[in-house]
């Protein structure tokens, strides 16, 4: 049994580990709130954004041809991995990059590129064989939207110059505090809504556009309008990822926290039980050396 | 009088009845009143007009985006917006400098972007423009 030393300085450990874990969980909860605010904040403007897209789609006629459409053959694939900058959050960043490698399995080395946002992510891939094209790290848990300018710009750039035919996203998508889904979503080429007006639009539009079809007024022109209005788009898209891959990192921290709290506790009261019981062992040891002794002298 | 929506990627900055705008359409100043035949149409950096039911006029300055008008209902895709009284003219004529400075920069360097550069320079000069228009200073 460990001494009574031992197992008091254990405690006084698990008790500022404790301490640590609780701030740091203060520390996510209150960055999830601003994040949880930031998500829902620009939800609005990309949900208006694909119904114009949709209405675009539905009030243009003929083949509408843009070069984040190029639907080609694909021989180059750029997977674009967001995870976090920082550990000590669960499993957030592990099952990201699980399910990341399970999508590079499919393909051999040759086939694809990364492009790794999040330190973990450049970390992780460092030592192995898949090639990375760039990578953005250092976001410090937050939007920036220099940076997310800059890795839409880069990417787009790389599918229009044909140095990749398609483009994955895999992120946490934000769903609740307890709960994100790993998302693997094709970024580019986009979909052409033309092609898929019914399902892309949303089921308001797309019950609307069935009674009553509008003529719409383009102002240049479609093309032109296309031509403004994907970059846009894509932007946007992005935005929306990183933005719920950051809820989603806080939450999965505040979580861990939490459980580490927990878990600190229940240590701190098992050492407190075993201190304890030593204690009073020892108490009783001493008592019967006492006893015994007098009684040999007795004797 | 129809509804407006003044949508930002960082917000819903309007969402209110009102009786017409006046917009900066890429083909020109456009005026939207109620009933407008559907509309889409790219906005460029300039001057947007709301006129509001009480026949109040209210002018902001729009970075750039996107209008459509259906159905009674306008949704304006604004990149930025801000009302006139609000532009910080010394921010402005920082980005001013700084994208044409990057512009200037393009013989040298060829990572700039050219079209972000032009249009976040367009972006200052509209507001720079606007505030000097409204004599405010």
């Amino acid at each position: 049994m460990a001494t009574l030393k031992e197992i008091r300085s254990r405690i006084k450990s698990v008790k500022s580990t404790r301490q640590i874990t609780k701030a740091m969980e203060m520390v996510a909860a209150a960055k999830l709130r601003r994040a949880q605010q930031r998500v829902a904040e620009a939800r609005p403007y990309a949900d208006r954004m694909n119904d114009m897209l949709g209405s675009l789609a539905e009030g243009a006629s003929g083949d509408i041809t843009h070069p984040y459409f190029d639907n080609r053959e694909v021989k180059k694939r750029t997977l674009v991995i967001v995870v976090s900058d920082r550990g000590l959050c669960g499993s957030f960043n592990a099952r990201l990059l699980r399910a990341a490698d399970d999508w590079l399995a499919q393909y051999s080395t040759s086939e694809v590129e990364l492009v790794v946002v999040g330190k973990r992510a450049l970390d992780y891939y460092k030592s192995r064989p898949y090639p990375i094209a760039a990578s953005y790290i250092d976001w410090g848990g937050a939007m920036e939207y220099e940076k997310s300018k800059s890795l839409v710009s880069f990417l787009t750039k790389r599918f229009v110059d044909g140095e990749t035919d398609l483009v994955n996203v895999i992120y946490a998508s934000f769903v609740s505090t307890a709960k994100n889904i790993v998302t693997n979503e094709q970024y580019l080429p986009i979909d052409n809504p033309a092609s898929a007006a019914d399902t892309s639009v949303s089921s308001e539009k797309a019950s609307e556009s069935k009674t009553s079809r509008k003529e719409y007024i383009f102002e240049p022109s479609p093309e032109k309008i296309y031509a403004s209005l994907l970059p846009s788009y894509a932007l946007t898209k992005m935005l929306t990822a990183l933005l719920d891959s950051f809820a989603s990192e806080h939450s999965a921290r505040m979580i861990a926290m939490n459980t580490a709290t927990t878990a600190a506790g229940d240590m701190i009261d098992e050492l407190t039980l075993n201190y304890n019981k030593a204690r009073q062992g020892q108490i009783t040891k001493e008592l019967l050396e006492i006893v015994s002794g007098a009684e040999a002298l007795n004797g | 009088m129809f509804k407006l929506s003044v949508v930002t990627p960082i917000a819903v900055y309007f969402e209110e009845e009102v009786s017409s705008i006046v917009a900066p359409g890429s083909d020109g100043y456009l005026g939207i009143l109620a009933n407008h035949a559907p509309i889409i149409t790219s906005l460029e950096p300039g001057l947007l007009t709301i006129k509001d039911t009480n026949q109040n006029e209210t002018e902001f300055a729009i970075g750039g985006g996107f209008l459509e008008v259906s159905g009674n209902k306008a949704t304006i895709l604004a990149e930025s917006i801000e009302p006139l009284s609000e532009i910080d003219l010394a921010r402005a004529e920082a980005a001013c400098k700084r994208g044409k400075d990057r512009i200037a920069g393009l013989f040298t360097d060829e990572n700039v972007d050219m079209e972000r550069s032009c249009h976040s320079l367009a972006k200052a000069v509209n507001r720079i423009n606007l505030v000097r228009r409204s004599g405010r200073n």
